[in-house]
């Protein structure tokens, strides 16, 4: 028998043998690997959004360029998993965290009721009846959580409702983006 | 008690198939072949009949909706039509597998019952080779895919069925492939005995044959199923994605059609013994690296199919097993499977080994194509998905090169052929190809590749009809009017493949009632639009207007909103007309009250799924061909 006649025999065990491998490798890898928005790491674009009352003046672009990174959490008082999360947003305020607030697609009376019952933890917070804000930030609902850093660009994103254990990770987070 | 029986009948069948592997082997080694059979066989046949009792035991729970199964309160719903309720036993991970295993157990005992030419010895080292094979499925199936699993808590309603599913063309479409991909893994079995027993020869070929094209046209059957599925219910306008998972169900199709024409090279001239046998493996292997493919979730594909990496591995090692062992007992006997007879390129067996360069090509293109994203990945790489774009340029030249071979390998005879004989009978199929490409530009159809397309399938339907005409209906033999109607078939595929692609046009637009648009010169005005109650869901309906050649014809897309599970489908609707398909989908509508209409003209798209068809008919004809000869040759043998 030839060389190469060998060599024809042997190879499509070689080829199954590497795709068995290829296949293993695949399998191991996680398949539902989260895939990072396209937002983080972009400036928010300018904005304006209203605010409660007088004691609540609204949120605007040039808030989240202070300085210092800050939380923006999205929340509706009609979305139940926000209400959920007040407690670990509170904790967070008490921590030393920023936390600003969009009320997305929301009505001034609800979202003062809201506050009444479920604690405001919020510096301040923007109404954006129309939701405008929830494309701008690449978010797919509420609540979702966003790291903006001192000068107005999208650090991170935590999407549905905080957990307890997530809070030392997002105060840690704050803290390397000073 | 009905789901436990089937429970148990697939334990009984596993406990069968441990009989056929291990009883088979005691036997033979003590060379008593009469022995094994008289075990083997009636094992194979209980099996078969076991698999039954276990598939009617599943039908049977979701036609009463029995939610106690874990399986039809996940997968079925009271609320659903009666057929879909059925149905829905194999559009599931649970079910299909067991679907399978049905099918592959029924494959079996029919072999078991029917494969006697090659003697006993044979006989009993393929039903053990199947029993093999079955043993594995049954393990799976048992052990971490229990189709008939209890609730301890069954609850009132079921969790329904994806909307998508409820569609004739698809309940009936993973039936199809199953009976095409397991077909296959009697082709495996008879390359694994033919291994074992140095058994590889022109009688082999003859035998197998019968089995790899009715595999084949089952395949090739469910395949069209599935394009034409995905055509007119999931509105994208095409009708096939180079998606993983339909090319999963290609890769099997092409080693497959490389196999039955490697196949037609030994049974006639005793050559290409070790390629054969390759194939013959690799197209059971491709059928089980489609199915792992599907159901592991190693690709990201629109089949999202319920994942999970424990089965992919139980699956993978199976492969591992099946394949490797195969090709392992591969590279250690083909050496000693002696040489076949020689030939010159230019014969018929030169046209078929070309022929089979070819497809493994185009094997070769897909499946790279289909892997590149995971071997990417499992080298570090990103994620990345390959597109329409790398298939479609690196196919075009090999599907041209393709159909002009399959034109003129008819045409030339074994061993050699004169050049000028063959030339000469050549004509009337190119003068043929010359006419339709002078139509095709005279309509106004533009494009080197198209026009080139146009007239090579023109030539191919041609020089296939003259298999037929310059033989006579008299001398024409059942195998040679198989390879006219398949050949025929594939170039009717080939004409609508190159026309709706160089002659289709979309266009998106709103529409208020009352409002015309124009597509392809068709008028289109959407005169309303009105709600409907179906049996389970609420629905849109668009109705819309066509004037083709001063008739007015209605076209009706639908949005139907389901209940359980809440789920949006487009259902669209297409009026067909002698030149095309007119293709409507309605969409969401605006503030002012304009909704938003696509319409798609596909001229002649409808061939390709009619060349299918008649390609799968022609594969069943040379099927039965071999059958004929085979009761000839036993009756001459009787006397």
């Amino acid at each position: 028998m030839t060389i190469t006649k060998r060599l024809s025999i042997i190879v499509p065990l070689a080829l199954f043998i590497a795709f068995v491998v290829v296949a293993l490798v695949g399998l191991e890898t996680p398949q539902n690997a989260p895939i990072e928005s396209q937002v983080i790491g972009q400036p928010l674009p300018d904005f304006e959004l209203e605010g409660l009352n007088a004691d609540n003046p609204g949120l605007a672009a040039s808030d989240l360029r202070r300085g210092g990174p800050v939380l923006v959490n999205l929340f509706g008082s009609w979305c139940v998993p926000c209400r959920l999360e007040a407690p670990q947003l509170a904790q967070l305020a008490e921590g030393g965290a920023v936390v600003h607030a969009i009320a997305i697609r929301d009505e001034r009376r609800d979202v003062e009721r809201f506050l009444t019952e479920n604690g405001d933890p919020f510096a301040r917070i923007g109404l954006d009846p129309r939701g405008r804000m929830q494309i701008e930030l690449g978010a797919s609902g509420v609540p979702e959580t966003f790291l903006i850093d001192g000068n107005g660009v999208i650090r991170r994103q935590w999407i549905g409702q905080i957990r307890d254990e997530q809070v030392p990770e997002i105060l840690a987070e704050l803290e390397r983006w000073k | 008690m009905i789901p436990e029986t089937g429970h148990f009948a697939l334990w009984l069948a596993a406990a069968l198939a441990v009989a056929q592997l291990f009883g088979g082997w005691h036997f033979l080694r003590r060379s008593e072949h009469e022995a094994a059979l008289r075990l083997l066989v009636p094992a194979a046949a209980a099996q078969g009949i076991l698999c039954l009792i276990a598939f009617a035991a599943l039908i049977w729970a979701f036609a009463v909706s029995d939610f106690s199964v874990a399986l039809v309160a996940n997968n079925s719903h009271t609320a659903k039509p009666e057929l879909y309720k059925l149905t829905g036993a194999w559009a599931n991970h649970e079910g299909s597998m067991l679907l399978w295993v049905c099918v592959l157990a029924i494959f079996g005992a029919v072999a078991a019952l029917r494969v006697r030419a090659l003697g006993a010895r044979f006989r009993a080292r393929l039903i053990q080779t199947m029993g093999a094979i079955g043993l594995g499925f049954y393990a799976y199936l048992l052990i971490s895919s229990n189709p008939f699993a209890r609730l301890p808590n069954p609850p009132a309603e079921g969790a329904g069925l994806n909307p998508l599913l409820q569609d004739p063309g698809l309940a009936f479409h993973p039936p199809l492939l199953y009976l095409g991909y397991v077909g296959m893994s009697v082709t495996f079995a008879f390359a694994v005995a033919a291994l074992i027993e140095r058994q590889v020869g022109p009688l082999w070929a003859r035998t197998v044959r019968p089995w790899v094209l009715t595999a084949w046209a089952f395949l090739t059957g469910g395949i069209m199923l599935g394009s034409f599925w995905a055509y007119y219910e999931l509105g994208w306008g095409g009708w096939w994605f180079w998606d993983p998972v339909e090319n999963a169900s290609l890769m099997p199709w092409l080693a497959a059609t490389a196999l039955f024409h490697s196949v037609g090279v030994l049974a006639a001239r005793d050559a290409l013994r070790n390629w054969t046998i390759l194939l013959a493996v690799a197209a059971f292997s491709f059928s089980m690296i489609g199915t792992f493919i599907v159901r592991s979730g190693l690709l990201t594909s629109v089949h999202s199919f319920a994942v999970d990496p424990e089965r992919g591995l139980f699956l993978l090692t199976l492969l591992a097993l099946y394949v490797g062992g195969a090709l392992t007992l591969y590279a250690v006997r083909a050496g000693s499977v002696t040489h076949g007879a020689p030939f010159r390129p230019l014969s018929r067996e030169g046209a078929l080994v070309f022929n089979n360069l070819i497809l493994s090509a185009i094997l070769g293109v897909v499946f790279i194509g289909t892997l590149y994203p995971v071997v990417l990945e499992a080298l570090g790489g990103g994620r990345v998905s390959v597109g329409p774009p790398y298939y479609e340029s690196a196919l075009m030249p090999l599907m041209l090169a393709l159909l002009i071979v399959m034109a003129i390998g008819p045409f030339l005879r074994w061993r050699r052929s004169q050049t000028g004989a063959a030339a000469r009978r050549m004509v009337p199929a190119l003068v043929t190809a010359a006419i339709f490409a002078a139509v095709a530009l005279a309509v106004g159809i533009r494009g080197v590749l198209t026009i080139l397309g146009i007239a090579i399938a023109a030539w191919l339907g041609a020089a296939s009809v003259m298999i037929v005409a310059g033989k006579g209906a008299r001398r024409l033999s059942a195998a040679s009017a198989g390879t006219a109607i398949a050949h025929l078939g594939v170039a009717i595929t080939a004409l609508g493949i190159a026309i709706s692609a160089a002659g289709s046009s979309e266009r998106i637009t709103n529409l208020a009632p009352g409002e015309t648009d124009r597509v392809a010169g068709f008028a289109v005005r959407l005169d309303g639009v009105e709600p409907v109650a179906g049996p389970n869901y609420t629905s849109v309906r668009g109705l819309i207007s066509v004037l083709v050649d001063g008739r007015v014809m209605p076209l009706e897309p639908e949005r139907r909103a389901f209940i359980s599970p809440m789920q949006v489908t487009t259902e669209t609707d297409i009026l067909p007309l002698w030149t095309g398909n007119l293709y409507a989908v309605i969409g969401d509508n605006d503030a002012e009250g304009r909704w938003q209409v696509r319409l798609h003209w596909q001229p002649m798209i409808a061939l390709i799924w009619i060349g299918g068809l008649i390609a799968a008919a022609g594969g069943l004809v040379g099927a039965l061909a071999g059958g004929r000869r085979r009761r000839r040759e036993r009756r001459e043998a009787a006397q």
